[in-house]
């Protein structure tokens, strides 16, 4: 693992390429904690994510980079640009997406990322090795999967199944509870129905099924 | 390659997420932090791999793993995020303190139970923030405990 390790003042062109993709992925992240609009959030999450995949790439990990793509890039700021446009976000600049405890996160945010990275630093400094192809592959990683991961596989699939079933009876309003109330609307304190004229079906104002 | 880069890369994103869910209002940008997070612990996941040299290749099928949970994660995030935006008309996580402790005075925008009669005379107004234009009832938790 750790065998004849290069200088760090003389990085291979693998080690630049990841750097660049790794600073690429670290300042869009910031802009997606401090952009003022909330759509560009999710695009600079784009590009977060593009440049861990393209790490990934650097990393020999293909498959995952392509999954990568697919998945976060392909669905998951899908699925959060339509959460975006069905709450009603304002389009533009605004200026409230921050809370009260901004300093509070920012001296914790700060706290963490120097603890974290000093004892990275000190832990592997001595880490070292060469970047192979061919480890990461769909054939290797395939094999893996359905042959020492089938039971983890398998109960990933039935959380999913789970997940999906959850979804829908979240956003679904027509399923109600034991008695005969909607689910969601009857808190013990009958908060939940505030907004809604009359306690009628809440979803005719949205329009957002 | 050294490892230092990947660990010092998902370190900072880490903590880059951790900044969001601390300070982010908007319920969608925490999701957006919690996923920095997780892309983070995949980072890790696959340099450790690659540096240990798994055989079985457990540190990339955990990190297959981690991304199909994060999208399970989502979907279910932002149904609960939808039925909260059904019910309440916001997302914003200031006003959402129903389960917080009872406060040393009124919280700033705090729907509560004594302003359900007025809310209902208001049935249009999308911000819960000024609730208290009704019988100059303050805004607090009035007759709550």
């Amino acid at each position: 693992m750790t065998e004849a390790m290069p200088s760090y003042l003389s990085p291979t062109g693998q080690e630049i390429i990841f750097l660049l993709l790794g600073a690429v992925a670290v300042g869009s992240a910031l802009l997606v904690v401090t952009t003022r609009q909330l759509v560009h959030a999710a695009l600079w999450l784009v590009v977060t994510f593009g440049a861990l995949a393209g790490c990934y790439l650097v990393l020999t990990a293909e498959f995952v980079a392509w999954v990568q793509v697919l998945i976060y890039v392909g669905a998951v700021i899908v699925l959060l640009l339509f959460g975006i446009m069905l709450t009603r976000a304002p389009i533009g600049r605004s200026t409230d997406l921050d809370s009260g405890n901004r300093p509070a996160a920012v001296v914790v945010a700060l706290a963490t990322a120097a603890i974290l990275v000093t004892v990275v630093i000190d832990g592997f400094r001595m880490a070292y090795t060469p970047l192979t192809p061919g480890q990461g592959g769909a054939a290797e990683l395939g094999g893996s999967i359905f042959s020492t991961w089938v039971l983890p596989f398998e109960a990933l699939s039935v959380l999913l199944l789970a997940a999906l079933i959850g979804a829908i009876v979240l956003s679904r309003t027509d399923i109600t509870g034991a008695n005969g109330t909607n689910q969601r609307g009857d808190g013990p304190n009958g908060l939940s129905r505030t907004d809604t004229p009359g306690g009628g079906s809440p979803p005719d104002q949205t329009g957002g099924h | 390659m050294h490892i230092v880069y990947p660990a010092v890369v998902s370190a900072l994103l880490f903590s880059i997420g951790v900044y969001g869910v601390l300070a982010r209002r908007n319920t969608i940008l925490v999701l957006m932090s919690v996923e920095l997070m997780l892309n983070a612990v995949n980072l890790n996941l696959v340099a450790f791999d690659v540096w240990l040299g798994d055989r079985l290749h457990s540190g990339q099928v955990l990190t297959l793993f981690v991304i199909v949970i994060a999208a399970a994660e989502v979907g279910v995030g932002l149904a609960i995020v939808l039925a909260l935006y059904r019910n309440r008309r916001t997302v914003d996580l200031d006003y959402l303190r129903d389960l917080a402790e009872p406060a040393d005075g009124p919280t700033p925008g705090n729907p509560t139970v004594t302003d359900q009669a007025q809310t209902q005379r208001h049935t249009t107004d999308d911000q819960p923030v000024e609730r208290d234009h009704g019988d100059g009832r303050p805004a607090g938790r009035g007759g709550k405990s």
